[in-house]
């Protein structure tokens, strides 16, 4: 990574910091991806171009007549952002080439929800890091394609209803799990690839910038709960983000060319297993998976506790193993 | 043409002809994906980017359809951007076309045009460019290597001028043009450089009454490429056509000085009439066809038939009055068209050139002649045939068949 040097903030620098992602957007109470999406903007180290795929947050922030952001902001298509971040990072490099540009350098973000990132705008994305362009993807996981009406996504979570995935009464939600899309960017030998929450607010700041400190691509995958999606309680959001990690089902993580970290607050439940939260804790409030404690449907709850450990367990294995 | 222009002749096939055009033309960003029977642009460029005979960025994508958005994005980002494909590419492209034009992004694109699937076919017909009329980029086609090589430089003085805005596609028509060895007679580096000159960026207003540059700049925060719904998208249109109108009267513009300083002109650049003055009976065709109907009408003066040609180079925006001028007094017109338009009553030539000629008081009978698909070969006896039915038509004033096959086994 460029510097070695830590960001240090506080709470009190984030709350001065202005927003670049401001407010009077149409995102629904509680949402997710806009409270994510707002701190991710809190990071940003100076002239920043943001990109971003069509999906929730692309429709609520740039209505027009009127713009939620701040920065120079593109939006083309659904499978694009990384696409898009290419042609951005390739023009500034040779604008800056020509003597062009007025700025020394100008870091690119491309955004996307699990709908662009998961299934259509994945080839985009692969192809993107594999060519090495200096961007930040960031993916906003409200695990279904929430903008068009909660339809399941390659990111939607093994149970979960949603309406192309209606819990009926031969089949109880989503019967697949969900892609391990952060392994598969890690499988891109990328120099940087993070998982993070917002309950965790400063590890995930910190992501944001050690990804956007990387000269190449850089990756983070950001819990993000829907609670129109979800059928959560507006007010719950943030407790789903703290939950979600202490039951290991979106473990926060750093890997860095190859290496794998844990970040603190999976690292504390490593340590302390006994820490560690069933699913069902973190299920049991969703809508979106009442169906499953249906007893006719113990089978999937006992399978997703069961792949959840798994996955834990690998991850915990891959610390250990690029110690 | 301008006298202390020097040019240099060079053997070029047309697919080497655009590259040559865009390794002269100062482009920032080409991001472009290889497909037969475009790969040689694509092929040739690089070459030029290893060899470092050019400044710009190459980002060789891995589909077409990020190759187009890579080009909006640079293109949004102020850089002078170009692409090129063909076919199943192109298709892929569909949705980023309408949005290259839709975000006002001026990024130019060679189109070596070939047959879309199914079946599968690598071969030259216009199906590929014809299905994206609509698509909002302004079209224009080429006879030889040369007029590619003209029109490419001519395309990014089009696309970028502010007050067309629209992304321009030059096509040439797959292995006839694009694989077929040419001399073409090419500008100074320099004199091409001044040109085409710097890409100029519209002022647009922000919503504190401050005129900045239409770009992705961070000193100038814009959003681009919104949402705009019932309230506004409308509006949005109407404005596109607007560029296009303008781009008709551009597109003479820039024709007319290329013409000065090369010495090569191509009609009036939207239009090129051969023979047509006196003509009772004419064809009308695009692309490279153009050529070999050139030497029937001579063929047929020399026989004393009152023959002519309109070769439509621009069709996109439609030159509606100039195909009204050229071909009102003409007494039978046979359109080729070289893609099909299933269920139409005729290909896409057919319907524009009919229609333009509709509220005439006198116009010709029209008919439509579908030839060449996927690469079916055609040669002047067929088209001598055509001539001739034509003669019949105007002689008899009546149309048996308004839709024919030509080339085709029935």
């Amino acid at each position: 990574m460029a510097t070695t040097q830590e960001w240090k903030i506080t709470a009190k620098d984030i709350a001065e910091k202005p927003d670049i992602l401001m407010p009077g957007h149409r995102a629904c109470a509680g949402c997710g991806p806009a409270h994510a999406l707002r701190l991710v903007m809190k990071a940003i180290r100076g002239p920043t171009i943001v990109t971003e795929a069509t999906g929730c947050m692309e429709v609520v922030t740039s209505i027009y007549p009127y713009t939620s952001w701040a920065v120079p902001w593109l939006h083309t298509a659904f499978e694009t952002s990384a696409a898009n971040a290419s042609g951005i990072e390739a023009a500034l490099k040779v604008l800056k080439r020509k003597g062009k540009l007025k700025q020394e350098h100008v870091d690119v973000i491309a955004i996307a929800g699990d709908g662009g990132t998961f299934d259509i705008g994945f080839q985009a994305l692969s192809g993107a890091v594999e060519r090495g362009h200096d961007f930040l993807f960031v993916l906003y996981d409200n695990e279904a394609y929430m903008n068009t009406g909660i339809q399941r996504s390659g990111g939607t979570p093994m149970g979960a209803a949603t309406t192309t995935t209606p819990a009926g009464s031969v089949m109880p939600g989503k019967l697949q799990h969900k892609k391990p899309i952060a392994d598969i960017m890690v499988a891109h030998g990328m120099e940087y690839v993070a998982s993070a929450s917002p309950y965790y607010w400063k590890d995930l700041l910190q992501k944001v910038r050690r990804g956007l400190e990387v000269e190449g691509p850089a990756f983070l995958h950001l819990f993000a709960p829907c609670p129109r999606g979800w059928r959560t309680d507006p007010a719950k959001t943030i407790n789903y983000s703290k939950l979600a990690v202490e039951s290991c089902v979106f473990p926060v993580y750093e890997v860095v060319n190859g290496k794998y970290t844990l970040s603190t607050p999976s690292k504390l439940i490593a340590l302390a297993p006994q820490k560690k939260k069933p699913v069902a804790d973190y299920l049991k409030g969703q809508g979106r998976y009442r169906h499953l404690f249906a007893p006719q449907n113990k089978h999937m709850l006992d399978e997703i506790q069961r792949w959840t450990d798994e996955r834990w367990a690998k991850l915990q294995q891959k610390v250990e193993q690029t110690a | 043409m301008k006298s202390d222009v020097k040019q240099e002749t060079l053997a070029l096939n047309g697919d080497e002809a655009v590259a040559y055009a865009v390794k002269q033309s100062d482009v920032d960003v080409v991001a472009a994906y290889p497909i037969t029977p475009q790969t040689i642009m694509v092929e040739k460029f690089s070459e030029y980017v290893a060899n470092g005979e050019v400044e710009t960025e190459f980002v060789c994508t891995e589909s077409e359809h990020s190759a187009m958005a890579a080009s909006i994005s640079a293109s949004a980002t102020g850089a002078r951007a170009f692409t090129a494909t063909a076919s199943a590419g192109l298709a892929l492209m569909h949705e980023m076309l309408f949005v290259a034009s839709g975000c006002r992004t001026p990024v130019v694109m060679a189109v070596a045009n070939r047959a879309l699937s199914a079946p599968l076919n690598i071969h030259g017909d216009h199906s590929d460019t014809m299905a994206e009329r609509d698509s909002g980029w302004v079209q224009i086609y080429v006879e030889n290597a040369q007029e590619a090589y003209d029109s490419v430089i001519q395309a990014f003085r089009i696309a970028e001028h502010t007050s067309v805005l629209l992304p321009v596609l030059v096509g040439l028509d797959g292995f006839t043009l694009s694989h077929t060895l040419e001399n073409v007679t090419a500008l100074s580096d320099a004199d091409v450089k001044e040109f085409i000159g710097e890409r100029k960026l519209i002022n647009v207003l922000t919503h504190e009454g401050k005129s900045v540059p239409f770009k992705l700049d961070p000193d100038n925060p814009m959003t681009m490429g919104p949402i705009a719904l019932q309230n506004y998208y409308f509006e949005f249109k109407r404005q596109q056509e607007e560029g296009m109108k303008n781009a008709l009267a551009l597109i003479r513009q820039v024709h007319d000085e290329y013409a000065k300083l090369s010495g090569r002109s191509y009609g009036n650049g939207l239009v090129e009439k051969y023979q047509l003055d006196d003509a009772e009976i004419a064809v009308v065709c695009v692309g490279s066809t153009a050529g070999t109907m050139k030497t029937v009408v001579d063929e047929l003066r020399a026989e004393g038939v009152k023959a002519g040609l309109l070769k439509l180079r621009t069709f996109r925006p439609f030159p509606v009055e100039e195909i009204q001028n050229a071909l009102g007094k003409v007494h039978a017109v046979g359109i080729m068209d070289k893609s099909m338009s299933f269920g139409g009553n005729g290909g896409a030539v057919f319907h524009e050139v009919r229609h333009a000629l509709y509220d005439l008081a006198e116009r010709p009978l029209v008919v439509d002649y579908i030839y060449g698909l996927g690469g079916r070969d055609y040669n002047p006896k067929e088209f001598k045939k055509i001539f001739n039915e034509l003669r019949q038509i105007a002689h008899s004033k009546r149309v048996h068949k308004l839709v024919n096959f030509t080339g085709l086994r029935e």
